[in-house]
């Protein structure tokens, strides 16, 4: 039998169904890979292998009775810490919610436990999603599998690399400015942003509520589309949510990408970009024209605002969604709680690491009487313009490409001294969060130091199928998303 | 630009309700000097007649009917609460009675 941990989701569901392997046996394997590598990694902050195994036994004694399984049955998944799950310690890779059981499952497990897939642990991001690198995480950072002195990338570092390694398949993570795409291109996958509103938020710690999106990362396209298909939908519990039909995204994988009109924005090459990413990504805009796409100068020129408009618009909405950590319905409470006011100041100073407390400042700044217009309220029109750019480029392409990250994975400790440095990376991911639109990354190729670099595809609302047929496409005509990481 | 001084961070920190250490006060202050300065950027877009965009959908007031459903039971709400009775949460008074 082949290393089970290197088969793709689809591979190892379809040797769960011709009877070649139990779902107990998948478990079992991926359990002790992540016993031999995640002490290095630390991808994981909670395993759940008793659940795991529970669920493998149920999904065996149903197919030894005949009986139908889910799309993911025999599948082990991933799933960031910040994502609830009943009776699981859900933490956000904070102190302020250390010990945190949530008493009920997100939307997206819901929607796991119902396609069968088996839940073997809950990964580290940095702390409630905010930063780029795992390196805020309460608990210490997530290692990069093909260079354990590097970043994971971040916030969803933990989901990506336990991906890369191999300790499971598939993995959910969730993208406010880059979360899902940039660590998928620091660690070699394939990291999704669905459209806003794609996919249920209910279940998912808030961190900005206009941005935030649930997603996926897998080593093949494939096992991303079929992902999406069981997490995307309309649900009652989240009204920021879309009424829109899901689609076959299976469907979109065989399609060629023959006439297909890709753009290429002159402002995504400016100052910044190693030298080795530019080529990488040049390279496979070259692959896609051999392809017979067709390849489009574009222009998004309020892309160099994207930065600032994103860190007003996030930290404003993280202040206010991060108010409920008061000590008193959940989570860290101080000692000192002599009267209200200390009781929530000293519980959240305590609770909190520096860069949740920097965030929470600067929202409140930005929304405060006084600055609420300059700031906030500026932002959101800045906003508007951005995604006026998108707007534009869909009448002449029908897709956007580009580096994800100026940059590839770089050393634990380089870059977390100076935050203004480290939110300037995210420039070529948030504004796929500020216009709502879906976005992808894949590897692509080699950058310094042989670490992997990440295209990026972006599309318009709701059109993820031009984004997986396009992806398809490439992994059907490069080998870079067969390479693995050789763990020392 | 705004001026961020020393007594516009210990504002910002009373109204988010963290209670900050010198050291960290010294250092958000530098940090937001430049982090708001850089915020200053968005002064060369001219956005008088741009509409803001806070849903990037669009969405507006969605309804749905008033249907009662099954709430979670109060024991569960609070199962994670750090000092409860047992149907409440348990804070320091708020309004002096005296």
């Amino acid at each position: 039998m082949p290393d089970l941990t290197t088969l793709s989701a689809h591979d190892l569901h379809r040797k769960l169904l011709d009877r070649e392997v139990t779902a107990v046996e998948i478990t079992e394997v991926f359990l002790e890979r992540i016993a031999a590598v995640d002490g290095r990694l630390q991808a994981f902050n909670t395993l759940m292998a008793d659940a795991a195994l529970a669920k493998a036994r149920d999904t065996d004694a149903r197919l030894d009775a005949g009986k139908e399984v889910g799309p993911l049955a025999g599948v082990p998944v991933a799933i960031k810490d910040n994502l609830c799950t009943r009776g699981t310690r859900t933490t956000c890779s904070s102190n302020i919610l250390g010990n945190f059981v949530p008493p009920y499952d997100a939307t997206v497990v819901e929607k796991l436990d119902a396609a069968d897939a088996i839940p073997v642990g809950k990964t580290n991001l940095d702390e409630f999603a905010m930063g780029s690198s795992t390196e805020t995480s309460a608990f210490g950072p997530s290692k990069n599998p093909w260079d354990l002195s590097r970043t994971p990338g971040g916030s969803s570092g933990g989901s990506a690399a336990a991906v890369a390694a191999c300790e499971a398949p598939i993995a959910l993570g969730s993208d406010t400015g880059g979360s899902i795409r940039q660590p998928a291109a620091f660690c070699g996958i394939v990291g999704l942003k669905p459209t806003y509103g794609r996919v249920s938020r209910y279940g998912l710690v808030a961190f900005a509520s206009s941005l935030d999106q649930i997603g996926t990362f897998a080593r093949d396209v494939r096992d991303t589309a079929m992902l999406l298909g069981v997490i995307a939908g309309a649900d009652r519990r989240d009204s920021t949510g879309a009424d829109e039909p899901v689609p076959d995204y299976l469907a979109a994988l065989d399609r060629d990408v023959a006439g297909l009109r890709i753009g290429v924005p002159n402002e995504y090459f400016a100052e910044g970009i190693e030298p080795e990413v530019e080529a990488a990504v040049r390279a496979a805009a070259d692959t896609f024209r051999g392809l017979g796409a067709e390849i489009v100068d574009l222009s998004l020129p309020h892309t160099e605002y994207g930065v600032a408009t994103y860190y007003i618009v996030c930290t404003a909405e993280a202040g206010s969604n991060l108010a409920r950590y008061d000590g008193v319905h959940y989570g860290h409470r101080t000692a000192d709680d002599v009267d209200i006011v200390n009781l929530y100041s000293r519980s959240r100073a305590e609770g909190f690491g520096a860069e949740v407390k920097r965030r929470i400042m600067l929202g409140t700044f930005a929304l405060s009487s006084g600055y609420y217009d300059a700031y906030y309220l500026k932002a959101l029109k800045c906003r508007a313009m951005i995604k006026g750019d998108f707007d534009a480029a869909w009448e002449k392409v029908d897709c956007v490409l580009g580096p994800t990250s100026p940059t590839v994975a770089f050393k634990l400790g380089e870059r977390i001294e100076d935050p203004l440095a480290l939110y300037l990376l995210d420039i070529y991911t948030i504004s796929a969060n500020l216009a709502g639109i879906p976005g992808i990354s894949i590897h692509c190729g080699a950058g310094a130091d042989g670490m992997p670099v990440g295209l990026q595809l972006m599309a318009k609302p709701f059109d993820e199928p031009t984004l997986l047929r396009a992806a398809a496409a490439f992994q059907r005509a490069t080998e870079h998303h067969k390479a693995r990481p050789e763990l020392p | 630009m705004a001026t961020i001084d020393r007594a516009t961070v210990e504002h910002v920190a009373k109204l988010s309700r963290l209670a900050l250490s010198e050291d960290e006060l010294q250092l958000f202050e530098e940090q937001l000097v430049r982090i708001i300065g850089y915020f200053d950027k968005l002064n060369e877009l001219n956005t008088d007649d741009v509409e803001p965009l806070s849903h990037p959908l669009g969405l507006r007031n969605v309804f749905r009917g008033d249907q009662v459903v099954p709430s979670a039971p109060r024991h569960e709400a609070l199962s994670n609460a750090p000092d409860r009775t047992d149907d409440a949460y348990k804070v320091p008074v708020v309004v002096d009675p005296s």
